[in-house]
């Protein structure tokens, strides 16, 4: 995205134009008002493409202000290509400050990850979702996912996991692992590994989603629970890796395999680069 | 020791220098005007302004040329680009009829009145390239027939509509009242009228094409035929709440397409032919024929046909029919996946450590039988 | 049963009309379905018994008339008259509904076990092992072995996918089951062990049901009373034996007639 662009004054602050910030603020707040339910809103095109967070852009484009402070990651690094561009988007159309520390943020947007450190009151997650609809490779038509869950017919999803188990022995679904919100509704987390699953239950933080090409918006407010769904007998379980971070020692954090030679060695490091930094 | 990859910014920084080196190319080569695309590869720009929903022939050149001949890219830059600008509200319904045609023909009789218009068109060329073109030379224009705007053709569907034996084009929504608008609003199933023709209006061309072909080899046959497709000016009018009467703001070209298809009757109604309608800006039959196809096909249901081809399956048609949509999320794969897959090894890794485990046992147990 | 023995009718239908455009399907049906008994309806392809079945099960609204079903759940209720929610929640716990073609009641990209699970999961059964335990034992009921478990429909006879839709239907205990044809399409041998089943399944259960067949055997063999339709209506109906031994309608007797002797 050439920098000639966006010139001082072109834009409205954040980019989106007022109209529009109130919808995506009006589908926010519905969103809320009954956590995990998918509310269709019109999205607007951005100037990035369908898959590249342009959910996500745009509820933090509704809710950022000048006195927020934004940080922004991919596959829970700061500095992956597009945390760096979304987060170099924001800085210009929005004025505001970013950093890469977790605890100094007031808005975090993320795709793919829930940072370690654990997040406070008053701190919100925005989500990218790709495909906000967990039924969707259950039930490819949208008419009759919506009626699903306003019947809350869940039957094929438990079959789904049912016949995982009997087929693998286990559930074997390890990232975009479907949870029920509040008792209610059946949510997809967005593909963030099931390992940051447990970290969405009652967090003190707000977290909104956002399905820029799907067009839709869903929310988990504070303190709402949130459940991996599961069997009583194969109860939901996260990762774990005999190895710990090569860098800060870690065993608690989600780590990524590097490949560092030609004969194949492998190392494994922090997936979240702030974390794994301050703990150095 | 391993060092933590930093220096994304830096790369993103050259990786956009190159892509703006590449896109002028070689220096001695003499760059592209907007003018030359808009004249000389109008037809990209005819397509560019339809699937990007934006009239303007410069700002589609422009696209055109900033994404190197890529239109599904140009058509991204131009839709981003329409987003940002303020609206004022709707404009009076065009009145096709009145068009000052460039080109008029339809396939369901031989003469009509005024004629069939063959005007500029590729059908009756031979395709052979024309070498002569690889140099620049001049050539003569060819000769017109003065344009007489005060004699406007009528329509053959109108004239088949008088006489009962085609279905009224369905109505618009009542004076007054807006319309349902697809860039403002998400698009909802069962669609309306309104919202899937924009839906194809807006759509792939490529896709629709795709799919209006199917319809003709047996997935959904509909029996179509070209009631008219014309082609020329029409004026765009609107109406300022200040000055409380129509105005033209603009003129533009299009290209309309009446297909007249298979007839349906029911216990009330007796037979007559059905409609699908199709529209684009420009000169772009192909597209205007295939949506006509496809918005015919899409109204089984409506017209208690059995709907089970691909073409009839609205949901599957209008979710997947958007170019820029498609090529977002198609792409968005060369993202950086590494976490999901992450966890998906260590899956794959205990599974497989499970079925190595069981097949070390039962060979244990049949070498102690 | 406790309570007065018929106290009400299962199911009733009053007046029960359906068209399709300007042809009637079927035309003002009237008739009471009691707890317990199995009500076939015969006749030839395009009499309207599939139409007039679809009706019943809440699959198609009808033009004119009412169905009304004493349900555990709300007591009699309308039912066309009810919410798609509450419909939808009936045919999954207190009804059945056993397809012709058992794939269009099963779920053939799932395995067996999931088939039968799925009901017990849709009302909140938790427990792996005690759902596959349950499918196991419903595997054997219908005669399918039960090392078949894992397996997915498409690897199953005609036969046993019919018998795996039955025991996918009957997991819930339901009330009341509607079949449609339930042994077209099979080998004559398997649809006499089929029935079988059925009859056996119905007796154990003590289910109600509406079975509609175009084969005056398969009447015979499970069903306590028969409404013959001709043409959209019901031309004569009574004790299966009775319309079948001694047939007043001269379309019924037609029918009879036709039997070819084996």
């Amino acid at each position: 995205m050439p920098d000639s662009n966006i010139q001082e004054g072109a834009y409205n602050y954040a980019y989106l134009d007022e109209q529009t910030k109130r919808m995506i603020r009006r589908a926010i707040l519905k969103a809320m008002a009954v956590p995990g339910y998918q509310v269709p809103f019109g999205g607007r095109e951005m100037p990035l493409p369908y898959g590249w967070g342009t959910g996500g852009i745009q509820v933090t484009a509704a809710i950022i202000g000048q006195d927020d402070t934004l940080k922004v990651i991919d596959q829970g690094a700061d500095d992956t290509t597009n945390a760096v561009s979304i987060r170099r988007f924001f800085a210009r159309v929005a004025d505001v400050a970013t950093t890469t520390s977790t605890a100094e943020a007031t808005i975090i947007q993320t795709r793919h990850r829930v940072p370690e450190t654990p997040l406070r009151e008053g701190q919100i997650m925005v989500f990218q979702v790709p495909i906000p609809e967990p039924l969707r490779m259950l039930e490819p038509r949208e008419t009759e996912t919506r009626t699903l869950h306003a019947l809350s017919e869940y039957g094929v999803m438990q079959v789904s996991l049912y016949e995982s188990i009997a087929r693998h022995g286990r559930i074997a679904k390890t990232y975009n692992y479907p949870v029920m919100v509040n008792g209610r509704y059946i949510m997809s987390p967005s593909p963030i590994p099931k390992f940051d699953n447990p970290k969405l239950d009652r967090s003190p933080a707000l977290q909104l989603y956002g399905a820029g090409r799907e067009k839709r918006i869903y929310a988990v407010p504070p303190y709402t629970p949130v459940k991996s769904l599961d069997f009583d007998d194969h109860p939901f379980e996260v990762e774990s890796w005999t190895e710990c971070c090569a860098l800060c020692g870690s065993r608690q954090s989600f780590l990524d395999e590097m490949i560092v030679d030609d004969a194949g060695k492998r190392m494994f490091i922090c997936s979240d680069t702030d974390w794994c930094e301050r703990r150095r | 020791m391993y060092v933590a990859v930093k220096g994304g910014e830096t790369a993103i920084a050259h990786s956009l220098d190159l892509i703006a080196d590449k896109r002028r190319g070689d220096r001695d080569v003499a760059e592209l005007s907007l003018e030359q695309i808009d004249q000389q590869l109008g037809l990209a720009v005819d397509r560019v302004m339809t699937e990007g929903s934006c009239y303007d022939r410069a700002l589609a050149a422009l696209a055109i040329k900033q994404a190197r001949g890529d239109l599904v890219e140009a058509i991204f830059l131009l839709r981003a680009y329409r987003t940002t600008l303020p609206r004022f509200g709707d404009s009076v319904p065009l009145d096709t009829t009145s068009m000052v045609v460039e080109r008029r023909i339809s396939g369901t009789f031989k003469d009509i009145p005024g004629g069939q218009v063959l005007g500029p068109t590729y059908d009756y060329t031979h395709r052979l390239l024309d070498f002569s073109l690889a140099a620049s030379g001049e050539r003569p224009h060819a000769p017109t027939a003065p344009i007489d705007s005060a004699h406007t053709l009528p329509r053959v569907g109108d004239i088949l509509e008088r006489d009962g034996l085609l279905e009224p084009p369905p109505k618009g929504p009542p004076q007054g009242e807006k319309s349902d608008d697809l860039t403002r609003q998400p698009l909802t199933l069962p669609a309306s009228r309104p919202l899937r023709l924009q839906n194809l209006a807006r759509g792939d061309e490529g896709f629709l094409l795709a799919l209006g072909y199917s319809t003709q080899r047996g997935y959904g046959n509909n029996h179509p035929f070209v009631g008219e497709i014309r082609f020329g000016g029409v004026p765009v009018c609107f109406v300022p709440e200040e000055l409380g009467f129509a105005v033209e703001i603009a003129d533009i070209d299009v290209t309309e397409c009446d297909m007249v298809n298979q007839f349906a009757g029911s216990h009330d109604v007796p037979p007559q032919f059905t409609r699908g309608y199709g529209l684009a800006f420009g000169h772009a039959e192909r597209k205007a024929m295939a949506m006509a196809l496809v918005d015919r096909a899409l109204r089984a249901q409506e017209l208690s046909e059995s709907a089970d081809s691909p073409a009839q399956d609205e949901e599957f048609v209008l979710a997947h029919s958007d170019n820029v949509e498609a090529s977002g999320f198609v792409q968005h794969l060369k993202l950086p996946h590494y976490v999901d897959f992450q966890s998906e090894l260590v899956t794959v890794r205990a599974l497989r450590a499970e079925v190595e485990q069981r097949n070390r046992r039962a060979a244990l147990d049949q070498a102690a039988e | 049963m406790s309570g007065p023995l018929l106290a009400a009718p299962i199911l009733s239908s009053r007046g029960l009309t359906k068209r399709f455009g300007s042809r009637i399907a079927c035309r003002d049906i009237d008739f009471d379905l009691w707890p317990g008994e199995v009500l076939g309806v015969v006749g030839e392809s395009g009499s309207g018994k599939t139409t007039l079945l679809n009706c019943l099960a809440g699959r198609m609204t009808p033009e004119g008339g009412s169905i009304t079903y004493d349900s555990a759940a709300y007591g009699p209720v309308d039912v066309h008259g009810l919410s798609e929610a509450r419909r939808r929640l009936l045919s999954r716990t207190e009804w059945g509904f056993v397809n012709q073609d058992a794939r269009d009641g099963l779920r053939m990209g799932v395995s067996a076990g999931a088939n039968i699970g799925e009901r017990l999961m849709a009302v909140g059964a938790r427990h792996y092992g005690d759902i596959r335990r349950t499918a196991a034992q419903w595997l054997d009921r219908v005669e399918i072995e039960q090392d078949r478990l894992d397996d997915r429909p498409t690897t199953y006879s005609g036969g046993m996918r019919q018998r795996l839709q039955i025991a996918r239907n009957l997991v819930s205990k339901p009330r009341l089951v509607f079949m449609d044809e339930p042994t077209g399409g099979l080998d004559v041998s398997v649809q006499a062990r089929i029935l079988d089943l059925l009859r056996g399944l119905v007796g154990t259960l003590n289910l109600s049901a509406v079975l509609v067949t175009h084969d005056l055997g398969v009447a015979r063999l499970l069903t306590h009373r028969l409404m013959v339709m001709q043409g959209g209506r019901v031309v004569e109906d009574g004790l299966t034996d009775q319309v079948l031994d001694d047939p007043q309608h001269a379309y019924t007797q037609m029918l009879v007639a036709s039997i070819l002797p084996v």
